[in-house]
């Protein structure tokens, strides 16, 4: 475990292979969210939270349960059902405790269920962080990390894609591409500023 | 008879899944770099679409209301799973190209899409052509997706190269090309359709 290993992960889950705009994961909320900036950070810091709580979660059970009884083929089946079981527990106690705050996040708390960067993460982890079937030295610190990254990386791309489509609103925009295909043609021009972090070298 | 034709038609232009209830774009943007990939995750998400519509309009009846989603996702990812293990043990290239993004089909949103809106109410035989027409479009337009990207972007169709002495633009290869692409297509199909309007 050391520091520049963490800062790999910071660099390439942020920036280099951004969730969104290179790994394309988590794309239809990034279309629909994000035309404001308010609802915007919300979902963003929902996603946040849930990917690194289901980043610890998925370690535990990959490395515990599935790898010691030869399951790990069960990899995508129990992954999802476990982030599903957990986001539903979670909207649960956030209603239960917290009324202005489940009226802030809750709402986007389903549609997290079935966004795959949540999962994506999670498979990540267990492709990079496991060789063979065993888990490389600091792997669960690096699982977490990278949930932590790739909920920054999220919410970069977000907040960025919701000021321009903010300012966005004031302007005449042909008629076709109003909407979804602007928001597309953006995240294209937008993902290839980000290509300039290719030539990052540390 | 006709009623089964429309089931499975409407999938492929009227209600293309890709260009008009525009769903399940991760994994279209992502795979789409040759046409190879594109028809590799066609095939495989129409399996997994065909599979899950089919057992999930069998279980309709026995399936609680509350928690139908978690049934469903459980049946999509069964499918899911075999189809891993299919393509990790008969092509193993196939599997390494795609990557992360063929345990990603458990969530795609065409097929909990197609689970929620229509398999749960519909008779078995028409889910399963709704399925198949699902997938046929959903495949066609990974086609035509990935057929742009990879001409444009390394000049070849197939692995073929097409034109000699064409300069390919490589940034269409990339990210950055694929969410161009969609977005210049998705404009393209609104003007067909208020032309028609």
């Amino acid at each position: 475990m050391d520091a520049a290993q963490f800062l790999t992960i910071f660099i390439s889950a942020v920036f280099l292979y951004n969730v969104i705009l290179s790994r394309f994961l988590g794309l239809c909320s990034f279309v629909a969210i994000s035309k404001e900036t308010k609802p915007a950070l919300a979902m963003s810091l929902s996603v946040m939270f849930v990917t690194t709580m289901s980043s610890i979660i998925t370690w535990l059970i990959y490395r515990f349960l599935l790898v010691p009884l030869g399951l790990a083929y069960l990899r995508t089946i129990s992954f999802i059902l476990v982030i599903a079981t957990f986001v539903q527990f979670v909207e649960m106690v956030i209603r239960k405790i917290s009324p202005p705050m489940y009226r802030f996040f809750g709402i986007y708390l389903p549609l997290i269920t079935v966004n795959c960067a949540v999962l994506g993460v999670a498979v990540l982890n267990s492709d990079m962080f496991f060789i063979q079937g065993k888990a490389v030295p600091g792997s669960f610190v690096y699982s977490t990390f990278q949930g932590v990254c790739v909920g920054l990386g999220y919410t970069l791309a977000m907040l960025l894609m919701s000021g321009i489509r903010e300012r966005l609103d004031l302007c005449h925009v042909p008629r076709a591409v109003k909407d979804f295909p602007l928001a597309f043609i953006i995240a294209s021009i937008m993902s290839l500023s980000f290509l300039g972090f290719n030539g990052f070298r540390f | 008879m006709r009623n089964f034709l429309s089931e499975f038609t409407k999938g492929i232009i009227k209600e293309n899944p890709t260009f008009v209830l525009v769903l399940g774009l991760c994994p279209t943007l992502a795979v789409s770099v040759s046409v190879i990939n594109g028809i590799g995750m066609g095939i495989a998400a129409s399996f997994v679409l065909v599979g899950s519509n089919v057992i999930i309009s069998m279980l309709k009846k026995v399936i609680p209301d509350r928690i139908r989603i978690p049934c469903f996702i459980v049946v999509i990812a069964t499918f899911v799973t075999i189809n891993e293990l299919v393509m990790k043990a008969y092509s193993p290239v196939l599997d390494r190209a795609l990557g992360i993004y063929v345990p990603l089909i458990v969530v795609n949103c065409i097929v909990l899409g197609r689970a929620e809106a229509y398999a749960q109410k519909a008779t078995v035989i028409n889910s399963l052509f709704d399925g198949l027409g699902m997938g046929v479009g959903f495949t066609l337009a990974l086609i035509l997706i990935s057929a742009i990207r990879e001409f444009l972007g390394t000049g070849t169709l197939l692995g073929y190269t097409m034109i000699k002495r064409f300069e390919p633009a490589f940034v269409l290869a990339m990210p950055s090309g694929a969410l161009l692409v969609i977005g210049l297509l998705l404009g393209f199909f609104n003007v067909l359709k208020n032309r028609k309007a």
